[in-house]
């Protein structure tokens, strides 16, 4: 390769593009500058300076929501640019603001270092950001490992809790497997795409680009290699979003990962990997006949296993990971029906929304209800939660009713949709799995609002003993009003979705 | 004033749940409850005024017609309000009893008030909001607005077993509504309408009706779902329980009015939506709801709780509705609708004077109580009227619809009509051995001791305003049912069409 190519391929990088994330990195370093700089007393200080860092980002991004980029690749097509890429850039700076904020509450009751997580977050939120735009196996699985690597640590950062230690362990041992099993998948293609004897057109773009991929398994419509690198692939991703029959890791990772962690996983690590699974099923297009199926099977098992391993679930952070487990069951049913419904990514992205609030709302409650173990949260610490704590029990009421898909709440909308989509895409059995699945969670939800609002029978506790004291944080201002607004958005988003849907639809 | 009257039927949706919103935000009590009449009072004027002002002949149009756009137009659905001859009945229904349970509720010094409160006026929202609704997707929407409020009632408010009673009740009433949309959807996704619009979709349907076997799919998903809605036997075993949990307001709302939910969307969606797929399964049907008079029946003849017995005789009364659905007529459709009406006012009445006597006997359980006349004759006065009604007396509301409904029954099988008019015998026992054993013969010995220590005083103007709205309801339509029947035939005969285009051979199986 001369210097002259090297030029020109440099002039192709606009670094501009991905200011987003150039900015978050420029944040995360900035924490570290400043932890050396102030005074060890200030260091309070860092958290709320990291939040106000990317509110001013997700506004900048806001502004230049249509930006010149859309529709064009950059950096030499490792990266492309959409409208689905920019909502999910602002859905991962939202989750990374709330991680932080829910992380201030959350680390104030350990004792432990108090910069390093919300700069993990910041570089791992910058991470999935590329992640989700990548037109390129190259790009989409460095994204993918500076994600993962930045969840062994913060699923472990709770050290001298074991079971924070053996869910950080888990996590590396099934991160690493399906790291691999993703890896094996993008040789196969490299080496069938690449293959000389069977070039196609695109092939000078690269064998790992999305396009020259996507025009190769066109033109080979059957081909035994690609379609087992098309499974392993897939594999790989479905380790990611936690689908059956990957999904083994999710219930104790989920547990022992510090609660704003689990947050994390459980809205920022799916909506990557659904990201990702939206730009590899369009990819894979031409592989249609082998794709449906097996995303068909997969969700069909997904919604049934989630929903019913968490109807025996007592601890909260079991419950909702197992409850997140059924979320991508009905997410994988509008990415199969986006194969014949032009509605259907709009759906999947809309549900990822209402998610995000949702869970977010629910994830706020449960850092505020936990005490210092931060592992050992259970239904029954919810006893009367409405007496004590009106205002958790409110959000709390409203999160998981929208998780439930409650009308008139937010997740009722995004449910409605995704199922209007796969009906549109004639997925009848699964949608009748999908009802079922509905159904059951009603179960777990209500049983959760159940202990937290309707009075409970407790032993009598004798007068010369003192009533125990449940272990519950009061809200501070920044909490508060991230609270407040999760739960405002859920009420009203379920009433009024404005210009959300069509701008969603205008793709 | 033009501009009031356009935006009418929002207002009367919006008011409570705008009240509500207040109250949760924070209001003081003082103000929670003066609000509050408003909240209750402004849908109840509003209807009335409708039902005075509505024009008879409105045949298959909707009158105050109103479309606002929330967001969700690319799929189809925006949030239109009007009223038609069908929904009008159901809509002042919704008022009246919700302003009855209102009222009874300010009064009731529950535990909480003000979130009781906010909690029925969301109910109330939503129940005007589902009959007032044109747009498929919104009738649906508003009736789970209303719902969600009632299962967290019983879970607070309620009795015995209330814990139990509000996960049956929600389970049992998210099946029903979950596959019910599945069956709204169906109709959706198979008309090329593109619309939730239910004009929209009854223009295309009647030009290009779906296939016998689509319909055939959405006529049993709306059947079984809007069925377990409405406590279709052998789906009912959540009212009885529901109700006997229910603080009393609730159970006035949820059996007065949102129960009807179901038999209005039959009525108003299902029957002229699809007309081949309700032939199809009118057998099975009229089957069901014999299950509900004759079986429920006789369990209501052996409960021993006031409570019970009108949570069971109100099970029971949904099979002459699910009769008159089943007849596939106009006339069965009509008087499953007048029903509808005089049963809503009858059995929140008895929840109402249910809970009267309980305050004075202190049990539910008929076995201890007797001789209650004496003590509070005009509270005897008001139950007796009641049952009367419920029995379907001529002159009280309750005739029409069932009367219609044993016509239109007896014109399609009269061995089905012989069924029916079998229940009405149970229903004269039950609920004046009910009567009997409350009011009249000496107290029993409970009774006697609790009557010592605190002797029961007479109705209280709390308990008899709210009486008195409902009882008047029920005399004015049980008098004057034309005002309510008139513009209801009208809208049947210009929706149902289809029925009597049916093939003839279709028709008669």
């Amino acid at each position: 390769m001369n210097l002259d190519l090297l030029q020109a391929a440099a002039a192709d990088n606009r670094w501009v593009a991905i200011l987003p994330e150039l900015l978050l990195g420029c944040l995360a370093l900035l924490l570290l500058v400043l932890e050396i700089v102030l005074p060890k007393k200030q260091h309070g200080i860092i958290p709320t300076f990291s939040i106000v860092g990317q509110l001013g980002i997700l506004v900048g991004t806001l502004v230049n929501f249509r930006t010149e980029f859309i529709g064009q690749e950059t950096f030499n097509g490792l990266l492309y640019h959409s409208m689905s890429g920019q909502f999910l850039r602002v859905f991962f700076l939202l989750t990374s603001i709330l991680v932080s904020i829910l992380g201030v509450v959350s680390l104030a009751k350990q004792k432990m270092p108090r910069v390093e997580f919300f700069n993990i977050v910041l570089v791992v939120s910058a991470a999935m950001m590329l992640l989700v735009q990548s037109h390129h196996f190259v790009m989409l699985f460095v994204a993918l490992e500076t994600v993962t690597i930045g969840f062994y640590i913060l699923v472990s950062y709770y050290r001298t809790n074991p079971l924070s230690l053996e869910a950080g362990l888990k996590y590396l041992v099934m991160g690493a497997l399906s790291s691999a099993i993703l890896l094996f998948g993008i040789v196969f293609l490299y080496g069938v795409v690449g293959n000389p004897a069977l070039a196609a057109s695109g092939v000078a773009r690269g064998s790992m680009d999305f396009t020259s991929i996507r025009e190769f398994l066109a033109a080979h419509p059957d081909h035994f290699l690609a379609k087992g690198g098309i499974l392993f692939v897939l594999a790989g991703v479905a380790f990611k979003i936690g689908t059956v029959p990957f999904q083994i890791w999710v219930p104790d990772v989920d547990q022992g990962a510090p609660t704003p962690v689990t947050a994390f996983l459980a809205v920022g690590s799916k909506a990557a990997g659904f990201g990702v699974l939206m730009v590899l099923a369009y990819t894979f297009g031409a592989y249609q006949g082998l794709v449906v199926p097996v995303l068909s099977v997969m969700a069909a098992a997904t919604i049934l296993f989630g929903n019913i391993a968490a109807l025996t679930q007592y601890n909260v952070k079991r419950l909702i990971g197992l409850s997140g487990v059924s979320h991508a069951g009905y997410l994988l049913l509008g990415v199969i029906a986006s194969y014949s419904d032009p509605l259907a990514p709009s759906a999947v992205y809309f549900y990822l929304f209402t998610y995000l609030i949702a869970s977010f709302a629910v994830f706020a409650v449960m850092t505020h209800v936990s005490g210092d173990d931060d592992t050992d949260q259970e239904l029954e610490n919810y006893a009367d939660l409405v007496k004590t704590h009106p205002f958790l029990a409110t959000i709390l009421a409203i999160g998981l009713g929208s998780l439930a898909g409650i009308p008139p709440l937010a997740g009722f909308i995004g449910k409605l949709m995704i199922f209007l989509a796969a009906y549109h895409a004639g997925l009848w059995a699964l949608l009748g799995i999908a009802i079922v699945g509905v159904v059951i969670s009603i179960y777990y939800y209500f049983g959760w609002i159940k202990a937290a609002f309707f009075p409970s029978w407790r032993l009598p506790v004798p007068a010369t003993e003192p009533t125990p004291v449940l272990p519950r944080t009061p809200v501070g201002v920044m909490a508060g009003v991230a609270m407040v607004t999760l739960a405002v958005a859920s009420v009203v988003l379920g009433f009024y979705q404005g210009p959300l849907v069509e701008w969603l639809a205008l793709r | 004033m033009n501009m009031l009257s356009e935006h009418l039927l929002l207002l009367a949706i919006a008011t409570p749940f705008l009240v509500a919103v207040a109250i949760f935000a924070g209001l003081p009590k003082r103000y929670s409850v003066k609000l509050s009449y408003l909240g209750f009072g402004v849908p109840a004027l509003i209807s009335l005024y409708l039902w005075r002002v509505l024009p008879a002949d409105l045949g298959g149009h909707y009158a105050y017609l109103a479309r606002y756009d929330t967001g969700l137009s690319v799929l189809g659905i925006k949030l239109t309000l009007g009223l038609n001859g069908i929904s009008l009945p159901l809509f002042v229904l919704a008022g009246v009893v919700g302003l009855a349970a209102g009222l009874y509720a300010i009064q009731s010094g529950a535990e909480r008030l003000k979130i009781y409160l906010a909690l029925l006026l969301v109910m109330q929202s939503g129940l005007i909001g589902a009959f007032a609704s044109v747009d498929v997707f919104f009738f649906y929407f508003f009736h789970e607005l209303a719902v969600i409020p009632t299962f967290i009632m019983v879970g607070i408010w309620g009795g015995r077993d209330r814990s139990y009673a509000a996960m049956k009740l929600t389970i049992y009433l998210t099946l029903g509504a979950m596959l019910s949309l599945i069956g709204l959807i169906l109709v959706y996704a198979q008309s090329q309408a593109g619309s939730f619009n239910l004009i929209e979709l009854r223009q295309t349907l009647l030009a290009e009706p779906l296939s016998i076997t689509v319909q055939k799919y959405g006529f049993g998903l709306l059947m079984f779902g809007f069925g377990i809605l409405v406590s279709l036997w052998p789906f009912h075993t959540w009212a009885p329980l529901g109700y006997g949990a229910a603080p009393s307001s609730a159970a006035m709302l949820h059996a007065g009015v949102l129960k009807k939910f179901g038999l209005y969307g039959l009525v108003q969606i299902a029957l002229p939506l699809l007309p081949l797929g309700a032939a199809q399964w009118s057998g099975v049907l009229s089957v069901l709801a014999l299950g509900n008079i004759l079986v429920i029946g006789f369990v209501t003849l052996a409960q021993r709780d006031l409570k019970q017995v009108v949570g069971y005789g109100s099970v029971m009364h949904m099979g002459y509705a699910f009769l008159g659905v089943a007849t596939l007529s106009v006339v069965g459709a009509g008087g499953v609708v007048l029903m509808m009406v005089g049963h809503g006012l009858s059995v929140a009445l008895l929840f109402l004077l249910s809970t009267s006597v309980h305050h004075r006997t202190q049990t539910f359980d008929l076995s201890e109580m007797g001789g209650l006349a004496q003590k509070a004759p005009v509270l005897a006065a008001f139950f007796v009227a009641a049952t009367m009604a419920s029995i379907g007396l001529p002159g009280l509301a309750n005739f029409w619809g069932e009367l219609t409904i044993f016509v239109a029954v007896w014109k399609s099988s009269p061995w089905l009509a012989a069924g029916a008019v079998a229940g009405v015998v149970i229903t004269a026992i039950y609920a004046l051995r009910a009567t009997a054993s409350v009011f009249f013969g000496s107290p029993s010995e409970a009774f006697a001791k609790v009557a010592a220590q605190t002797p029961p005083v007479d109705l209280r103007w709390s308990e008899k305003v709210p009486a008195l709205i409902l009882l008047v309801m029920l005399l004015v339509i049980g008098f004057w049912p034309k005002s309510l029947s008139t513009p209801l035939n009208s809208a049947l005969q210009a929706i149902y069409p289809a029925m009597s285009a049916l093939p003839p051979e279709i028709a008669r199986k």
